[in-house]
């Protein structure tokens, strides 16, 4: 699904963010992305959504070298990608159904296809109840539900998640997780960038640890591996 | 583009006009006041141009006759001024009869000719029309070419003062319209960035969630498009009303229409049209300008 070959990336500024990175991440996927701050994390999610470009390599997604496409097919690529956020980015001014609808409103979807889509969402992340609500009025973790929901309201093949847990507790963080991966067994492919250590031991999934911008590791049912 | 969408612009658009409205009063007020100019400056040009041909084509061409001429010798010339291309009307008017018409016009002061003691200081005159207004002057030419042409009068200064008058007044008008229809874009720019800019985590959001940059772009294209609409709007209702009851003062208290004062409605519903078109336009040149940044991500 994700076919990564050689790349690499140096910022304007002159900071290497990645360097020669080669790595594939197969169709149902459930893959932990781990390292220190700065090590590339974000780069690498930011390339995969084509927010930035390459310096160097080529990226395949779902076998098309997404580097080729122009400026403005760009959001149809992002379709295909529900992305989910540390900080959650919901709209604080529409309910919660509103701010899932919002996902497919932007794409211009059918008003019938929103109406049946929203609700099924709402239930896979235990939210239909709250529907009508104002984010405000929710957890944080209630919020972040809603905003996996957003990601995953058109079904995209691939959904990147950047350190979803990270402002979260614990036990909310488990919930989270749990959640990622009852939508990892209906077929989404995962990449959930992370500092949660006791997690990503538990969980036995692949890891990809990256450190100072090259892959340190890359180990199927692999472990966090640092100590921090 | 989908009717429902295009719902959901104007729903947005509307909103962000409520929410900073004292900016966008400051816009519609500038686009209104460049487009009063406009529209001022529009009509005298037109007006002008519209005087200066009617003006044009009244003109007559006055050749005098050399004074050693005799009358018959004069009027020999008929056929051939009339035979000049472009000629459309001659008339020969001899001394005695323009001192006959001389001594009426003079009325009561009548000795003023008789102190003259019998000399007619009036020399044999053709008053000539040409066909078209753009041939005055090729054929007052040809007529002082003719050597018992003494002088030709054609009212030449005045027709080049009104067409040096209204060349500055186009200048000057342009001049002020463009510095002013700049002054009204960057306002609105202004504007729109600053709902742009209260709007940039929904922008973000919406690039997240695959919106194509036009999506994006609707709303505030259509925001920034109805300052101007608004602006342009306020200006027709002045000029227009102004403009009317100007024309009417004009008719009512001076009884001429040799003014040429065009109220015809087909001048003012173009006239209208394309202030109601520019103000558009400005504005949304002013909030593609502003948001030309912002969408790249």
């Amino acid at each position: 699904m994700i076919h990564m070959i050689n790349v690499s990336k140096i910022y304007p500024n002159g900071t290497k963010a990645l360097t020669d990175i080669t790595m594939r991440i197969e169709k149902g996927e459930f893959v932990f992305l781990v390292g220190p701050s700065g090590a590339g994390k974000s780069t690498m999610t930011k390339l995969i959504f084509r927010e930035e470009q390459p310096s160097r390599g080529q990226i395949l997604f779902n076998r098309k070298n997404i580097s080729r496409y122009k400026r403005r097919e760009i959001p149809y690529i992002r379709r295909s990608i529900g992305v989910i956020f540390q900080d959650f980015r919901l709209l604080p001014g529409k309910t919660v159904a509103e701010n899932v609808a919002f996902a497919l409103e932007v794409i211009e979807a059918p008003r019938k296809e929103i109406k049946k889509a929203v609700p099924a969402a709402l239930e896979m992340v235990r939210l239909a109840d709250k529907a009508n609500v104002m984010p405000s009025e929710l957890s944080g973790g209630e919020q972040q539900r809603v905003a996996i929901a957003r990601a995953i309201v058109n079904n995209p093949p691939l959904v990147i998640a950047d350190e979803p847990t990270g402002n979260l507790d614990p036990d909310t963080s488990w919930e989270i997780v749990n959640l990622l991966q009852e939508i990892n067994k209906c077929g989404t492919t995962i990449l959930m960038a992370t500092h949660a250590k006791e997690i990503v031991d538990s969980m036995k999934k692949r890891v990809i640890a990256l450190e100072k911008g090259r892959i340190a590791r890359d180990e199927e049912r692999g472990g966090y591996g640092y100590e921090d | 583009m989908k009717i429902r969408t295009f719902g959901y612009f104007i729903r947005e658009a509307c909103k962000s006009l409520y929410r900073n409205n004292w900016m966008g009063l400051a816009s519609i007020g500038t686009v209104a006041v460049s487009l009063i100019i406009f529209g001022a400056s529009l009509i005298t040009v037109m007006n002008a141009n519209y005087l200066a041909t009617r003006l044009e084509s009244n003109v007559e061409i006055i050749a005098y006759l050399k004074d050693n001429v005799p009358e018959d010798e004069a009027r020999g010339l008929y056929e051939e001024i009339k035979d000049l291309p472009g000629v459309a009307k001659v008339k020969f008017k001899s001394r005695d009869q323009a001192l006959r018409e001389f001594r009426e016009e003079l009325g009561a002061q009548q000795n003023m000719v008789d102190a003259l003691g019998g000399d007619n200081p009036l020399p044999h005159l053709y008053a000539i029309n040409t066909i078209a207004p753009e041939d005055v002057t090729r054929v007052a030419e040809r007529i002082q070419a003719l050597k018992q042409v003494d002088k030709v009068d054609y009212g030449k200064d005045f027709v080049e003062k009104m067409f040096s008058i209204i060349k500055w007044v186009r200048l000057v008008g342009m001049t002020v319209i463009v510095l002013l229809g700049l002054a009204a874009v960057f306002l609105i720019a202004t504007t729109i960035r600053l709902t742009v800019f209260s709007r940039r985590k929904e922008i973000e959001i919406m690039k997240v969630l695959g919106a194509t940059n036009w999506f994006i772009r609707w709303p505030f294209l259509l925001e920034g498009m109805a300052l101007g609409f608004t602006g342009a709007l306020l200006a027709v209702l002045v000029v227009g009303v102004s403009y009317v009851s100007f024309t009417d003062y004009i008719q009512k208290n001076f009884n001429y229409a040799v003014f040429g004062l065009q109220t015809d409605p087909q001048f003012m519903m173009i006239l209208g049209a394309s202030m109601l078109g520019a103000g558009m336009f400005i504005g949304a040149v002013g909030s593609g300008i502003s948001m030309r940044r912002f969408l790249r991500i």
